[in-house]
């Protein structure tokens, strides 16, 4: 098995509040791992250090180890810039930029040094049918993307992620604000993203980590409670606390 | 004695009305006044030719051209200091208490009277750094004036930019500064013209503060060394010296649709900016 992603007794810290409590897991390539637990378990803080988002936050700080294809992003001379390139990410509101659907997804393109207008062209297009959303904006890329329905708008943020070229993509609880129909075409994308890009989702709904994920990891106050193949979590946890979570007792 | 809750609606209606009636009223009643008694003055030849006699004959010419030098000049040195300084203290800084006592400082320096400004402008531009009266130390001068206040409303136009609009920006592979310039500064654009737009209207009404700074010759300006009169500063002589209160009004009411007219225009390049990609 190809491993994509490896952390190492990570410990993530605000202030004086851990957040994180020596997480240890490996993310295999091309597949999708979804991340549950209850609100404040820590999700959201470990995906955001795996593109080193955390590091605007002026307080945190940690100790342990990430490895992007056993090398660590947290090295002296990694540059946070284009690690965040290799590591895209989707936020759970859907944030378009107050411009238009074009100028949205060839964003990160143009920012890397891309100014040729076919080849910008070239990228949207492709990017917007990975994310399913080519055929519904093809006539209007230079409507403002906020004119979008939100499933729209995430689906938008999904290819301007994809725009990039990333290895890994970060979903931190994408369809949260989705209805059904949105959040199943969100999945439908994921499916087939996942032959090229490896995924990891926080998400707070359980049902959707048992419809998407080959691997789920159960956080729980800041610790890895478990970890493994996503049938087996669901179907047959060792731990008493994830079976309580997967079952509803609590969260 | 409790009064029917119907009564006390109508009655506190009433008051807020009437408060809100007497301050329109003043404010119509002055331009009215004002207006009424320039407006007569105008004409093409009272804007395109010279003063004559001190003021007590002839036109303004030199005097709108001096406001515009010197107000241009103080916009022209304010505005990318203003705006950088906002820029570093919403985005590079932290909330520390350093910052607080920098933006407490910008905050008393907003609330200096403007003589105060002119007669530093005069001893540091004018007299110490020997640039005379001239648009350079009058423009100097304004500027330091101003910059408090577009540091002011630039730093809340930057807040209001939504912080997801950062993290987005960051998470796509934009550097602080490419996220400020192309996603923070755009948003925050309108604010911060009104901002601008404010100093402006300062510069253009100032009078203490340039009388000292930029003197009051009547010459068209052809250097950064030389002197101008703007129009507050030529109203103020004409009505203090007695020279003609009939050109006074008329220099007032330009004054007045001038600084009308640019809060027009850019009402409009922002309602333009704004609803461009909304």
């Amino acid at each position: 098995m190809n491993i994509k992603i490896s952390v190492k007794n990570l410990s993530v810290f605000f202030g004086n509040v851990q957040a994180l409590k020596d997480i240890n897991l490996d993310v295999p390539a091309n597949k999708i791992l979804a991340i549950i637990g209850p609100a404040g378990s820590g999700k959201t803080t470990f995906l955001r250090c795996l593109n080193r988002l955390n590091d605007i936050d002026p307080d945190m700080h940690f100790t342990g180890e990430i490895l992007l294809n056993g090398k660590s992003i947290y090295t002296e001379d990694t540059n946070p810039v284009e690690l965040r390139r290799r590591v895209g990410m989707i936020f759970a509101l859907p944030v378009p930029l107050p411009m238009s659907i074009f100028e949205n997804v060839v964003y990160g393109p143009r920012l890397s040094g891309i100014k040729d207008k076919r080849r910008l062209e070239e990228i949207a297009e492709k990017s917007l049918k990975e994310a399913f959303l080519w055929d519904e904006v093809e006539e209007r890329l230079d409507e403002p993307a906020l004119k979008l329905s939100g499933g729209q708008q995430q689906r938008l943020c999904i290819a301007r992620t994809l725009a990039l070229k990333p290895e890994v993509i970060l979903m931190d609880e994408p369809c949260s604000g989705l209805d059904p129909v949105s959040t199943s075409k969100i999945e439908e994308a994921m499916m087939q993203l996942k032959r090229d890009y490896t995924i990891i989702i926080v998400t707070n709904n359980t049902k959707q980590a048992a419809r998407v994920a080959d691997n789920t990891a159960f956080f729980l106050m800041g610790e890895l409670i478990e970890y493994g193949n996503t049938e087996k979590i669901f179907t047959a946890p060792s731990d008493r606390r994830t079976e309580d979570y997967i079952s509803g007792k609590f969260g | 004695m409790r009064i029917d809750p119907k009564v006390s609606q109508k009655i506190i209606t009433l008051i807020l009305g009437i408060a809100t009636g007497i301050t329109l009223f003043i404010l119509l009643y002055i331009i009215i006044f004002m207006l009424g008694r320039g407006i007569p003055v105008l004409s093409w030849k009272f804007l395109s030719t010279f003063p004559a006699k001190m003021g007590k004959a002839g036109g303004i010419l030199p005097t709108i051209a001096g406001t515009f030098v010197l107000t241009l000049v103080a916009i022209i040195i304010a505005t990318p200091l203003g705006v950088g300084a906002a820029i570093y203290l919403v985005e590079y800084t932290g909330e520390r208490k350093i910052i607080k006592i920098i933006r407490f400082g910008a905050e008393c320096l907003a609330g200096i009277p403007s003589i105060i400004f002119g007669l530093f402008g005069l001893s540091l531009f004018v007299v110490i750094l020997k640039m005379g009266w001239s648009i350079l130390s009058g423009g100097l001068t304004l500027a330091f004036m101003i910059i408090p206040t577009i540091i002011r409303t630039s730093e809340e136009a930057i807040k209001t930019v939504p912080y997801s609009y950062r993290e987005v920006s960051l998470s796509l592979g934009a550097t602080k500064w490419e996220t400020v310039k192309k996603v923070v500064l755009p948003n925050a654009l309108p604010g911060i013209v009104t901002g601008i737009i404010l100093g402006v209207g300062r510069s253009i009404g100032e009078t203490a503060a340039v009388i000292f700074t930029a003197g009051s010759s009547l010459r068209l300006p052809t250097s950064l060394f030389d002197s101008v009169r703007t129009m507050s500063v030529h109203f103020y002589i004409l009505s203090k010296e007695g020279i003609s209160e009939k050109n006074a009004f008329g220099t007032a009411a330009v004054l007045m649709i001038l600084i009308l007219a640019i809060n027009l225009i850019a009402y409009w390049i922002m309602h333009r900016f704004t609803r461009r990609n909304v």
